[in-house]
């Protein structure tokens, strides 16, 4: 029998979780914030389906409801994608060492 | 560009975000993760261009939204000021959620775009995954809101509670599952409109019972969610990308709602059913009497702090609040010119979000080696002289160490009363957050502060 495809992502996603908790307890308790910033940023690759939800629509009308909810997520996800990484630019370049 | 060759590239972009957050193991490193995990947005986006391969009007159209969305996060991102953190985290959350949803609508509305099937006949597993997806993502939105509103002070930050409010929870809970399963059944559209209005009802009355110094715990928690909505719209449009990274984001908030909750020696569950004032009142009555408090001014401190040898900052929310980071940089500055040593403290659940002082201290250009942890410290305090707590309270609290009775009974605390003195700024004798009396206001080696926390630190400045 072959193996359902939704298998081999619901192995990525478990083995991704594992990676998450090792790697999330490794980083520092100072970077929790931009932690939580980047987090953020990154969970905005939601992007891409919004790209695909947007481009969905036929040539002659690019503005289908479904494409319109599309596009609306596409702004949202672009101001946390700029934002998040932008301020969390802002923030590591903060943290300094002492000068000796 | 063929169906495996993206899938590729969105497994490097997955690795690209993995990497970005090991980064921020230290902050040397930190800088070059960020970079790796621009890096795989940009290949993801770059990639779902070249797999739709549409470069029409729609694309066109594609660009101008994402520099519409782009600008607009750019511009906050560079405006805002970092006392504000806590909010703006809160806010970027609500986007990532109502994203969630509106994809989900989106494949919902036209599933052969995603090729899940077609409108009325959509794939099981598709439309269970939407649906989470949707569900939890509404949750997210509404509940990020919330906080937002609370952390901004739009809304009171006292806990809203009401009779039956869990068991109503838990019935829009139930009902979601339910309404999950008929819609897999009926594919009704009215059945998902309905999972999506009654996930944002969720969100609003998740958040509204829970006070404002629990937010630590809920951004943590609301940042999970949003990392498990993306995981939910990652199954369904199939991206492997998108599965990494909700499980990244989804494991790493359920981390820091777990350190939160454990620097405050809560369960998740209690801070999630409301606000700690409004479950424990038995400590009220005997903290009414009247103890005497010695009260100094900024001489006193300048006096005390100049002639000690190592001096431990214990900052808290007021110092966020008071915008107080800068001038207490200044009098860190004078402090180490007369060859005083200077620490600072932090407990875990200081401010409002996790690793909320750290940041403001970085902002302040104090350098993050002079900057502890609560078990890095906390034997310190024994042999340091003078302990300068500013606009903190509760996790001062020795009570917490004595009294069983105690509500933060348990709870681990920084040892402050074992310096020689204690310089405690704050505004008025008023109990903090958990609704109890400072036992260390009225120890004979505590000395009041009663000012504004910039406003104080401003003047022991001038007379050090």
């Amino acid at each position: 029998m072959e193996i359902d495809p939704f298998i081999f992502r619901l192995s990525i996603f478990i083995l991704s979780i594992f990676v998450g908790y090792y790697v999330v307890w490794s980083v520092t308790p100072s970077l929790h914030t931009p932690l939580m910033s980047v987090t953020n940023a990154i969970s905005s690759v939601i992007i891409v389906g919004a790209i695909i939800a947007a481009l969905a629509g036929s040539s002659e009308s690019i503005f289908e409801i479904s494409s319109i909810f599309g596009f609306l997520a596409i702004i949202l996800a672009a101001v946390n994608i700029f934002g998040g990484f932008l301020v969390t630019q802002r923030m590591l370049q903060m943290y300094k060492k002492k000068k000796k | 560009m063929s169906a495996n060759l993206s899938a590729i590239f969105y497994l490097i972009s997955g690795i690209l975000f993995i990497l970005a957050l090991r980064g921020l193991s230290s902050p040397e490193t930190s800088r070059r993760g960020n970079y790796f995990g621009i890096a795989g947005m940009a290949i993801s986006i770059i990639v779902t261009f070249l797999s739709i391969g549409n470069f029409g009007t729609g694309f066109i159209y594609v660009l101008i939204f994402l520099v519409i969305g782009g600008s607009v996060g750019a511009f906050i991102a560079f405006r805002i000021p970092m006392t504000a953190m806590p909010e703006l985290v809160a806010g970027f959350h609500s986007l990532v959620g109502l994203a969630a949803v509106f994809v989900a609508i989106s494949a919902f509305l036209k599933p052969e775009a995603f090729s899940l099937g077609f409108v009325g006949n959509i794939k099981l597993a598709s439309l269970i995954e939407m649906s989470l997806g949707a569900a939890i993502g509404a949750i997210t939105f509404s509940g990020s809101i919330i906080a937002f509103l609370k952390l901004r002070g739009l809304m009171s930050g006292a806990p809203i509670t009401f009779k039956g409010q869990h068991l109503i929870n838990l019935m829009l809970g139930i009902s979601i599952i339910f309404l999950i399963y008929y819609l897999c059944i009926s594919q009704a559209s009215n059945i998902f409109w309905s999972i999506v209005v009654i996930s944002f009802l969720v969100g609003v009355l998740l958040i509204i019972p829970i006070g404002g110094a629990d937010m630590p715990v809920v951004i943590s928690m609301l940042n999970s969610y949003s990392g498990w909505a993306a995981a939910g719209i990652g199954f369904t449009l199939e991206n492997t990308a998108l599965i990494i990274t909700g499980a990244l984001v989804g494991s790493s908030g359920a981390i820091l709602s777990y350190i939160m909750c454990k620097g405050m020696n809560r369960s998740f569950f209690n801070v999630i059913l409301g606000g700690w004032g409004a479950t424990e009142q038995s400590s009220g009555s005997q903290s009414k009497e009247q103890k005497p408090v010695k009260n100094g001014n900024a001489d006193d401190a300048a006096f005390l702090m100049k002639n000690a040898s190592s001096v431990i900052i214990v900052p808290g929310y007021g110092m966020a609040v008071a915008q107080a980071q800068h001038a207490l940089r200044e009098m860190v500055d004078a402090l180490k010119k007369n060859g005083v040593k200077v620490s600072y403290a932090i407990h875990p659940v200081a401010g409002r979000m996790p690793g909320h002082m750290n940041v403001l201290l970085a902002e302040a250009n104090v350098p993050y080696d002079e900057v502890f942890e609560l078990e890095e410290i906390n034997n310190d305090f024994a042999n340091c002289d003078v302990a300068y707590v500013i606009g903190a309270n509760d996790v001062t609290n020795p009570v917490a160490k004595s009294d069983p009775q105690s509500p933060i009974y348990g709870m681990p605390v920084l040892d402050v009363e074992k310096s020689k003195s204690v310089l405690f700024v704050k505004r008025s004798l008023s109990p903090g957050y958990a609704g109890i009396d400072n036992d260390l206001f009225y120890r004979d080696n505590t000395l009041m502060l009663f000012a504004d926390a910039k406003k104080m630190t401003e003047e022991i400045v001038k007379s050090l």
